[in-house]
């Protein structure tokens, strides 16, 4: 957390009501998004209990495990879940656009992409272990489970994995995106509670949120009281309606939360960087299912070396762009950077837009720009920099002294004797320089997976599903 | 009467459990909860009683699962246990006697336990020994504990080792990382007490291992799994903490005769007390309030509840108030962000960055 933020939240907390902490979206919102609120049976790993999902908000689907330790009602919910999520996830990959590549094969990727949305981080790991427990299962064979189970727990799998991709949005945990333009007045601890986060931004702070009995907590792990006094007499009744009810009634607080959510980050403009990410899930998306459609394996228990390494290597440049493309589109979170000093912004006072550099054939164009700033700039002479205002411009620290920032731009002015014009900004016009910029970084060499070296365990052994894992209790 | 007793009052004594003792050593400085664990206080029925109840409570599903497997383990005379030891740990274990101290009444279990563990070490057993349900006792800011731990020590070739049953899943070789790390915690304070037990008999405290084994469900079957542990970072966190734990004595000595906790019990054993006088009685004792209480602390809400009317910055957690570096309120915060408040000796540089933030936060947001 920075200080921008701890200031945010000493704010919220002396205001009574969150403050923001970002001006534009930073996540993709889809038009059709899959509310998901799974629910699971408490002390189990993954025994699941119900969900409320759906893409309509006044239509929620509810679906019960009536006696949550039946092996086949088990399935038999997750046949269920199957038969909603598989059509809409299966709906996004009709329509399609032909993307060009460097030194490979065109590729077909979606238009759009299905986008998933869990209360809580608990939630996405709930999801995950779903996921885990059903992709290896198989709907022929020795050990029959029905059909699109195996399936479905291959995209559970995937969604949950894309949730720890930094900037990707295809699962969303509400509270962490909330989290992520918001700062209470509370620790980030109690910002897990969906309830009680959300009312520190519309209403202003309220103990209702921690009350189970007015806020069920909203998932995956129910409430014990609600377990001790409700659920467990209803299941040992037998009575699935009852079961279903009491289930009803945990979940439709939530289900009301969720859309909530929605609605306040749909009420921020998208940032303009939003789309380009988009673009990569959209690409992860057509991706599986381009696997699935070649019959590949489902996706194993853990990753090889190289594999490993390069799903690291694709996550950390991720998280660099991620980080760059945010501060670019919201002046708030670049603001954090003029605060340590590795960005300014201020007023341009003077301009020298047909500075030259250098002397015959390497004589170059290299406008300058003096602003003043009020920015403590810790930044050196001959760092190079980036701005919002112009993004494929290049420029370079020359000076930096009393509020006074002189800088030479050196890329994105044009080639000719005097600048493009606009590319140099002018006296008077509010600008911003950062030395964070988005430079491109080669993915890592690494060898095959048929090449890893000993010291990495060898070549991993190929997976080959077995009846074993057709089979594997879930209890 | 001891003070301690008399604190309690007529409020029957609650054991310690080595949860409580890990969350008191991950917060040392909280002379509140210090004074009501030593003195043996139901923090649970105090908190109830003051109208802030804990906001933890187990599900009867979470306890039934948990006492499933442990009795799965445990059965047999620790069958379950022994054939993963041998298989998964590589133990070379051929006969093992089985000692269930709880067989003998509770008042002598500790005794029990100490006279088991010394005839142990003094003989010198090759073949393997299981103690189950061991009454083990640690010293906390120099008043003894009881610990009852559902863990069984495991004797082999005159090393003992902590065997923690946990029903939480390991699943393709991983766990919760939260859930582990509480596992090592309490698993520690065991190896601490064991440890101090054979130093008190004279024997050499390092032959409890600092290697703890951890058994807990596979995957998604009640199968169990053994994973050896190695709590030694816990140890010493431990260690230092319980030494840096102010005395309670000294406590004890700032705190005005007239104070007690006690929650006059009735005849029903609900408390007669004044729930606004024992609060009083309770605020004579400094609470050192962080979020992390929220899933530690039975008393956490009534702290948090006192920080809020205090406008502590503590309530932001602890990196906030690490950020904030010795600004402890946040009205104080505030105003040197505004500039109303003129920073005391030593704020200086946390003033110039508060004013900074103040300025840009406002020029972004008009």
């Amino acid at each position: 957390m920075s200080l921008l933020t701890s200031l945010a939240r000493l704010r919220a907390l002396d205001e009574g009501i969150a403050q923001p902490i970002a001006t534009v979206r930073h996540c993709h919102l889809s038009a059709r998004p899959m509310v998901f609120i799974p629910l699971k049976l408490s002390g189990e790993a993954a025994a699941p209990l119900a969900a409320m999902l759906g893409t309509d908000r006044a239509e929620p689907r509810l679906l019960v495990v009536t006696q949550p330790r039946n092996r086949d009602l088990r399935f038999a919910w997750a046949a269920e879940l199957a038969g909603l999520l598989l059509p809409y996830i299966q709906g996004f990959l009709r329509e399609t656009e032909t993307v060009e590549r460097k030194n490979a094969d065109p590729y077909e990727r979606a238009l759009d992409a299905p986008q998933l949305i869990v209360p809580n981080p608990a939630g996405v790991a709930f999801t995950r272990l779903l996921g885990r427990s059903t992709r290896f299962r198989r709907a022929d064979g020795p050990y029959p489970v029905p059909t699109g189970v195996p399936l479905l727990g291959r995209w559970l799998t995937w969604f949950a994995e894309r949730a720890g991709y930094p900037g990707s949005s295809l699962t969303i945990a509400a509270t962490d995106e909330l989290g992520r333009h918001w700062a209470s007045g509370q620790s980030g601890l109690e910002d897990a509670n969906l309830a009680a986060l959300l009312a520190w931004i519309t209403d202003g702070p309220s103990d209702d949120a921690e009350d189970p009995l007015i806020w069920p907590p909203a998932g995956p792990v129910t409430d014990p009281g609600f377990d001790a006094e409700v659920l467990a007499p209803a299941i040992e009744k037998g009575s699935a309606e009852r079961v279903t009810e009491a289930l009803r009634t945990q979940l439709e607080p939530t289900w009301r939360l969720m859309w909530q959510a929605i609605d306040l980050l749909g009420g921020l403009p998208e940032g303009a960087s939003v789309a380009q990410r988009w673009e990569q899930d959209r690409a992860s998306f057509s991706g599986l299912a381009a696997q699935i459609e070649d019959g590949a394996p489902p996706q194993a228990r853990h990753d090889g070396a190289i594999a490993a390494a390069a799903r690291l290597a694709r996550m950390e440049r991720a998280q660099a762009a991620y980080e760059v493309q945010r501060a670019y589109d919201d002046p708030l979170v670049m603001a954090e950077y003029r605060l340590t000093g590795e960005a300014f912004a201020g007023e341009v006072v003077e301009t020298e837009p047909e500075n030259f550099e250098g002397e015959g054939r390497s004589r170059k164009l290299r406008p300058l720009v003096v602003v003043k700033t009020d920015d403590p700039v810790r930044l050196a002479p001959g760092t190079t920099l980036g701005t919002p205002q112009r993004r494929g411009q290049g420029a370079q620290l020359v000076s930096a002294s009393d509020g006074l920032v002189t800088l030479k731009i050196t890329k994105g002015m044009g080639r000719g004797k005097t600048p493009t014009p606009g590319a140099v900004p002018e006296v008077g016009e509010r600008v911003c320089y950062t030395s964070l910029t988005d430079d491109f970084q080669g993915a890592p060499s690494l060898p095959d997976a048929e090449a890893t070296p000993w010291t990495h365990g060898g070549p991993p052994r190929e997976y080959r599903p077995t009846d074993e894992d057709a089979r594997e209790e879930w209890s | 009467m001891n003070r301690l007793d008399a604190l309690r009052g007529t409020t029957p004594p609650k054991p310690h459990d080595a949860r409580a003792i890990a969350a008191l050593a991950a917060n040392p400085g909280c002379s509140r909860r210090a004074l009501m664990d030593g003195a043996g206080i139901d923090k649970d029925a105090a908190a109830r009683h003051l109208g802030f109840p804990a906001p933890f409570g187990q599900s009867p599903f979470a306890i039934t699962r948990g006492n499933v497997f442990e009795a799965l383990v445990k059965a047999d005379g620790c069958a379950e246990l022994l054939r993963m030891l041998r298989e998964q740990l590589g133990l070379p274990i051929a006969e093992v006697a089985y000692h269930d101290v709880e067989n003998v009444g509770a008042h002598l279990r500790h005794a029990h336990t100490r006279a088991l563990f010394d005839r142990a070490v003094a003989e010198g057993h090759d073949a393997g020994t299981v103690y189950d349900h061991p009454l083990l006792a640690l010293e906390i800011a120099g008043h003894a504990a009881y610990l009852e731990p559902d863990v069984v020590a495991f004797q082999l070739g005159g090393r003992f080792h902590i065997v923690e049953i946990k029903s939480f899943a390991v699943i393709d070789g991983q766990a919760d990382p939260a859930a582990v790390a509480a596992a090592a915690r309490q698993a520690a304070v065991y190896v601490l007490a064991l440890r101090r037990l054979l130093g008190e008999l004279g024997h050499d405290p390092l032959r409890v291992s600092h290697e703890v084994v951890l058994v807990c469900p596979e995957n998604f079957a009640n199968r169990p799994v053994a994973t050896l542990v190695d709590v030694r970072k816990q140890l010493a966190v431990l260690e230092r903490q319980l030494d840096r734990m102010t005395g309670l004595d000294r406590l004890l000595d700032v705190l005005p005769d007239e104070v007690t906790f006690d929650l006059l019990p009735g005849e029903d054993g609900l408390p007669t007390r004044s729930a606004a006088e024992l609060a009083d009685a309770l605020r004579r004792a400094d609470a050192r309030y962080a979020p992390d209480c929220l899933s530690t602390c039975d008393l956490c809400f009534f702290c948090r509840d006192e920080a809020r009317q205090e406008g502590a910055s503590d309530l932001l957690g602890r990196n906030v108030r690490d950020e904030l570096g010795g600004v402890a309120s946040v009205g104080e915060a505030l105003g040197l962000a505004d500039g109303t408040r003129d920073p005391a000796p030593g704020q200086e540089e946390i003033a110039r960055l508060l004013r900074n933030a103040e300025r840009l936060r406002r020029e972004c947001l008009t």
